[in-house]
C-alpha cells in the first residue's frame, strides 16, 4: 500500500494541482471577450488594451498558431472563442468553411470594409492589407516590374523567396493562376525556380538579408516587414538589412492587369460565441480610425479604412493599387497553387 | 472482519499477479494510444485522392530528405555521442572532469535556436564569413562568399550537433558500467587499446548507443523548426503542407501515420540491438583504470572533447548573449512577460516531470522480466506503445489529442451536470499532452535502469518474504534513483523545450519560453527572441548540470 501511495500520490497530486488550474483558466466571467488568434497577438496588444480602456471589456487571447480551426471545431458549444483572427484569407475561409464561424451584420463594419474584402453574408471582415512587393538591391536600376517579370531568364541564380508552400505565397500563386491560368503559371513557377538563388526557405526579412549578403538582387517579400526594418533603430541588423533595399510594387501584366497581389488579416465571430455582442463591438473598434492608425504605424500594414495616415517608410512606396481580384477567387485556387508548387519541386 | 481479510487477500492476490500495476499500465498505454487511434479515425474519413499526386511529386523526394537526414545525424551523433563517451572514460587528461558534464550542454538549446543561430552566423554578412573576407582581401559578399547553409548537409550538421548528447549520456553510462577486467582480459589476450575498444568496449555498449541513437532519430523525425528553417522537405513538413497549406486535415494524418512505420523500424532496430543481451553485472566491479595522456597527445584530447561543446553549445550560447546584449543596450527593459513566461515553464514541466516519471516507472515495472525465459509480456508491449507519442510530430500528436480531451470533458459534464470544458485549454491538458509525448524517455531511461538490477536481487527479496510493492520499494527504487534522476532531467529539459504542442493546446493568455519566442519569431523580429531564447537555455543548464551530476556520480 504505501508504495503504491508513494508512486500514486504525487501522480495524483500533480493531477489535483493541474486541474484546479485548469478550472480557473476555464472559467471566464461576462464583460469580456476572448481572441483565437494566428496572428502574434503582441502587435494588436495596444490595440486590444485602447478597446479595454474604451469599452470596459477585457479581453483574453490565445495565439494559436496551426490548428485554430480544429481547436475550435473541437471545442464546438462550450468554445470560449467569440472573436477568431487569421493572418491569411486562406485560413479565414477554412473557418467559415469549417463550419466555426457566425455571420453577423454590422453597418459601421460593411460601411468602413469594401465589398470585395468582406464576406455578403457577415461570416468574415478584412482588417487590414498586406502586399507582397518586390525587394530589390538599392543600386539596381528598376523602376517598375510584374510578377511575370520574375520568371525572365535574365535573373538567373539572382532571386530569393521564402518556400513556395507558405501561405503568403500559395496565395499569390493562386492569383497568378486566376489571371493567367494554370498552364501558365506552372511554366512561371518552374521559371521561377530555375531563377532561384538559394533554397525556397526561410522567412520574408531573409529575403534583405540575403541581398545585403550578395546571394541575390530581388526577391518577393511583404511589405510591413520593410516598414519593420527601415524604421529599426540605426545600427541593428534589421536596419543595415532594410537600407540596403528598395522596394517596387508588382502588378499583374494578366487580366485583369495593373493590380498588386494583397493578403488580408481579417476576423469572424466565432459560432458559440458567449459574448457575441462583445465581439461585434471590438470588430467595430479595430476597423476604427484610431485603431487603423495602429495597425498602420505600428505594424505597417495596409489599413482597410480609407484616408489613413501611414509611416512614411509605407507612404515611400506610393499609392496601394490592389489587385481588383476578389478574395474569394484566389483563395478558391489555393488548392492548385499549393499542388502546382509540388509538382514543379519549387522547394526541392 | 471477515469482509475485511476477504478483501485483503483479494488485495494481495491481485498484487500478487501485479495486477494492480497491468491495469495502471494498461490505462497508461491507452492514455499514449487515444490521439493515435482518433488520428486513425481522423485519417480514415478523409479521400485518397490526394495519394496520387503525393506519390507523384512529394513522398519520393521527401521520403529521400528525411532517410538522407536520419542517416547523416545517426552517423554523426554515433561518433560525436560515443567517441566523447570513450574518450572522458578511458583516459585523463587536463580539462576532463570539465568535458565530462559540459558534454551534455547542448540538451538545453532546443534545434530550432541553434538553426537560427548558425544561419545568421555562418551567413555571407555573418561573423565567421566577415573574418574570411576581411582575412582575404575582399571588400564585398559579392566578391566572395562560402556555400550556403541551406541544405540538407546544413540540416545533419545542426540537429547532429545538439542531438549527440542522447548517445553520449547513454553509452558514457554504459562504458562506466563495464568491468575493466574484462576489458584487461581482452588486453592480455593480445589485443591493442584500439582493439580492445573496438572489440569488447563498443559490442558491450551497443545497447546503450541504440537506446541513444534512436532518441535523437524520434527527435530529428518530428523536427520542424529547423527544417523549416534551413529549407529540408521532410515527410513532416510534407505533413504540414497537406495540413496547413491544402487544409486537409486527414490527409495529413494519413501521411503522419505511415511515417509511423519509420518510427517502428527505429524501436525495432534499438529492440534488435539490445536483444540476447545481458548486462547484469552482479559481481563488484572494478571501474576502467583511465589512461594518462600528456603533452600534445593530452592537448589533442581536449581539443576534440571541446569540439562538440564548442559546436553544439558554446558558438550558438554565445551568439544569444552577443544577440542580447545588443538588444539590451539599444533598445532596454526586458519584459515581464518574460517572467511570467519563465515561470509558466517551469510550473508545467515540472508538473510534467512528476507524472511522465511516475508512469514511466510504472510501465516499466509491469514490463520488467522476471524470468530469463519469460516471452515478451503485456507490461513491455505497453512500454512500446508508449513510445508513439514521442514519435508523431508535436502538433500532429496535439490535434489527435484534442478530441479524446473534449470527449472526456464532455463526460465529465455529463456525469457532474458541469457545463465548459475542464480539461481542454488548460494546464492540465498541457501537463498530458507532454506526458503522452515525453513517456518514451522515461519508459526508455527506467526500462534500462531496471534491466541492470539482478533478476536475483528481487528473487531473494521475494523468497525473504516480501512482496512485489515491498521489493519494488526497498530493493529497486534505491537502485533506480539515477536512473529516475535522468529520467526526469531529460523529460524536464524536453517538455520546457517543447513548442508544436504547446502552441495549439495551452490556455488563454498563457505563454511559455518557448512560445514567447516563438510570437517574437512570427512577428520577425528574431533579435528580440534571442532574450527568450537565451532564457530558455539558462533554465535548461541547471537540469543538464544536475543531470551531469548524477550520471557522474552513477557508475564511480
Amino acid at each position: 500500500m504505501s508504495t503504491r501511495s508513494k508512486v500514486l500520490r504525487p501522480t495524483l497530486s500533480a493531477l489535483a494541482l493541474c486541474g484546479t488550474l485548469g478550472l480557473s483558466f476555464a472559467a471566464w466571467a461576462d464583460g469580456e471577450v476572448s481572441l483565437y488568434t494566428t496572428r502574434e497577438p503582441k502587435l494588436i496588444q495596444p490595440l486590444l488594451d485602447q478597446f479595454t480602456k474604451e469599452s470596459g471589456v477585457k479581453v483574453n487571447t490565445v495565439f494559436v498558431k496551426d490548428g485554430l480551426l480544429e481547436r475550435v471545431r473541437t471545442e464546438g458549444a462550450q468554445s470560449p472563442a467569440d472573436v477568431l483572427m487569421t493572418v491569411d484569407a486562406g485560413n479565414l475561409l477554412d473557418l467559415v468553411e469549417g463550419g466555426v464561424t457566425q455571420p453577423v451584420k454590422s453597418k459601421t463594419l460593411n460601411d468602413v470594409i469594401p465589398a470585395n474584402l468582406r464576406d455578403g453574408a457577415g461570416h468574415w471582415y478584412t482588417l487590414s492589407l498586406r502586399d507582397r512587393v518586390l525587394y530589390a538591391d538599392k543600386d539596381l536600376a528598376l523602376t517598375s516590374f510584374t510578377y511575370e517579370d520574375l520568371a525572365d531568364s535574365k535573373w538567373k541564380g539572382k532571386v530569393c523567396i521564402r518556400s513556395g508552400q507558405h501561405p503568403y505565397n500559395t496565395a499569390l500563386v493562386a492569383a497568378m493562376i486566376a489571371h493567367d491560368g494554370a498552364a501558365k503559371t506552372e511554366q512561371w513557377l518552374r521559371n521561377v525556380k530555375a531563377n532561384l538563388a538559394r533554397k525556397a526557405a526561410g522567412g520574408d526579412r531573409d529575403v534583405a538579408r540575403d541581398i545585403l549578403g550578395g546571394i541575390c538582387d530581388i526577391g518577393l517579400a511583404n511589405a510591413y516587414y520593410v516598414g519593420h526594418m527601415k524604421n529599426a533603430e540605426p545600427g541593428t541588423d534589421a536596419r543595415k538589412w532594410g537600407d540596403a533595399i528598395k522596394v517596387i510594387r508588382p502588378t499583374f501584366s494578366g487580366k485583369p492587369a495593373g493590380g498588386t497581389h494583397v493578403n488580408i488579416t481579417g476576423a469572424s465571430v466565432a459560432k458559440h460565441a458567449p459574448n457575441k455582442d462583445n465581439a461585434v463591438k471590438l470588430l467595430e473598434y479595430l476597423v476604427s480610425e484610431p485603431a487603423q492608425v495602429l495597425y498602420a504605424q505600428a505594424n505597417y500594414e495596409y489599413p482597410v479604412r480609407k484616408g489613413v495616415k501611414l509611416d512614411p517608410v509605407v507612404q515611400s512606396f506610393g499609392e496601394l493599387v490592389v489587385d481588383p481580384l476578389p478574395i474569394t477567387d484566389i483563395v478558391k485556387h489555393r488548392k492548385q497553387a499549393s499542388e502546382l508548387v509540388d509538382k514543379v519541386g519549387f522547394d526541392n | 472482519m471477515a469482509d475485511v481479510s476477504y478483501l485483503h487477500r483479494v488485495r494481495a492476490a491481485l498484487q500478487e499477479r501485479g495486477l494492480v500495476i497491468q491495469t495502471a499500465a494498461f490505462l497508461l498505454a491507452a492514455l499514449v494510444l487515444a490521439p493515435v487511434v482518433n488520428l486513425l479515425w481522423t485519417a480514415s474519413g478523409g479521400s485518397t485522392a490526394h495519394w496520387t499526386h503525393l506519390l507523384h511529386y512529394v513522398l519520393p523526394h521527401a521520403a529521400r530528405n528525411t532517410l538522407a537526414l536520419l542517416a547523416g545525424v545517426g552517423i554523426m551523433v554515433t561518433l560525436l555521442g560515443t567517441g566523447a563517451a570513450w574518450l572522458v572514460t578511458a583516459y585523463d587528461f587536463p580539462g576532463r572532469r570539465t568535458l565530462t558534464w559540459a558534454l551534455l550542454l547542448p540538451l538545453a538549446v532546443p534545434t530550432y535556436i541553434v538553426a537560427f543561430a548558425y544561419l545568421d552566423l555562418l551567413h555571407p554578412i555573418g561573423p565567421v564569413q566577415t573574418t574570411i573576407r576581411t582575412m582575404l582581401g575582399y571588400d564585398s559578399p559579392r566578391q566572395f562568399r562560402l556555400g550556403d547553409l541551406r541544405s540538407i548537409w546544413g540540416a545533419i550538421f545542426v540537429l547532429g550537433t545538439v542531438l549527440y548528447p542522447y548517445v553520449y549520456l547513454s553509452t558514457r553510462a554504459m562504458f562506466m558500467m563495464q568491468s575493466a577486467s574484462l576489458l584487461e582480459a581482452a588486453r592480455t589476450l593480445g589485443c591493442s587499446p584500439r582493439q580492445a575498444f573496438l572489440r569488447v568496449a563498443l559490442p558491450m555498449a551497443r545497447p546503450a548507443i541504440a537506446v541513444g541513437v534512436s532518441l535523437a532519430l524520434l527527435e530529428t523525425l518530428n523536427d520542424i523548426g529547423a527544417s523549416e528553417f534551413l529549407g529540408v522537405q521532410t515527410l513532416t513538413v510534407a505533413v504540414y503542407t497537406t495540413w496547413i497549406t491544402r487544409s486537409d486535415l486527414a490527409g495529413a494524418a494519413q501521411i503522419a501515420l505511415s511515417m509511423l512505420i519509420i518510427v517502428l523500424g527505429l524501436i525495432l532496430l534499438e529492440r534488435h540491438s539490445r536483444k540476447r543481451q545481458r548486462y547484469v553485472t552482479t559481481q563488484k566491479m572494478r571501474p576502467l583504470p583511465r589512461r594518462a595522456l600528456r603533452g600534445p597527445k593530452a592537448w589533442m584530447a581536449l581539443a576534440a572533447g571541446v569540439l562538440p561543446v564548442l559546436l553544439g553549445f558554446l558558438a550558438p550560447a554565445a551568439y544569444l548573449v552577443v544577440e542580447t546584449v545588443k538588444r539590451y543596450t539599444q533598445v532596454g527593459a526586458v519584459s515581464h512577460a518574460l517572467v511570467n513566461s519563465l515561470y509558466n515553464t517551469l510550473l508545467v514541466a515540472t508538473a510534467a516531470t512528476v507524472l511522465t516519471v511516475a508512469a514511466g516507472l510504472i510501465l516499466a515495472w509491469a514490463g520488467r522480466q522476471l524470468r530469463d525465459a519469460a516471452p515478451a509480456n503485456g507490461g513491455r508491449v505497453m512500454g512500446r506503445m508508449a513510445s508513439l507519442g514521442y514519435a508523431l510530430p508535436g502538433t500532429v500528436l496535439a490535434i489527435g489529442l484534442l478530441g479524446p480531451f473534449v470527449w472526456f470533458d464532455r463526460a465529465l459534464g455529463s456525469l457532474f451536470g458541469l457545463s465548459g470544458l475542464l480539461l481542454t485549454g488548460s494546464m492540465a491538458a498541457l501537463v498530458i499532452a507532454y506526458t503522452v509525448r515525453f513517456l518514451a524517455i522515461s519508459v526508455g531511461s527506467l526500462e534500462a535502469g531496471l534491466a541492470r538490477i539482478s533478476p536475483s536481487l528481487e528473487q531473494a527479496s521475494r523468497l525473504l518474504g516480501h512482496s512485489p510493492a515491498g521489493t519494488l520499494r526497498r530493493v529497486h527504487l534505491p537502485l533506480l534513483r539515477p536512473a529516475m534522476a535522468a529520467a526526469a532531467l531529460l523529460v524536464f529539459v524536453d517538455a520546457m523545450k517543447e513548442l508544436p504542442a504547446t502552441l495549439l493546446l495551452r490556455p488563454m493568455n498563457f505563454d511559455t519560453l518557448a512560445t514567447w519566442l516563438y510570437a517574437e519569431a512570427a512577428r520577425g523580429t528574431y533579435e528580440e527572441g534571442a532574450i527568450a531564447a537565451l532564457a530558455i537555455v539558462l533554465a535548461g543548464l541547471l537540469p543538464v548540470i544536475l543531470l551531469a551530476r548524477t550520471n557522474l556520480k552513477f557508475g564511480n
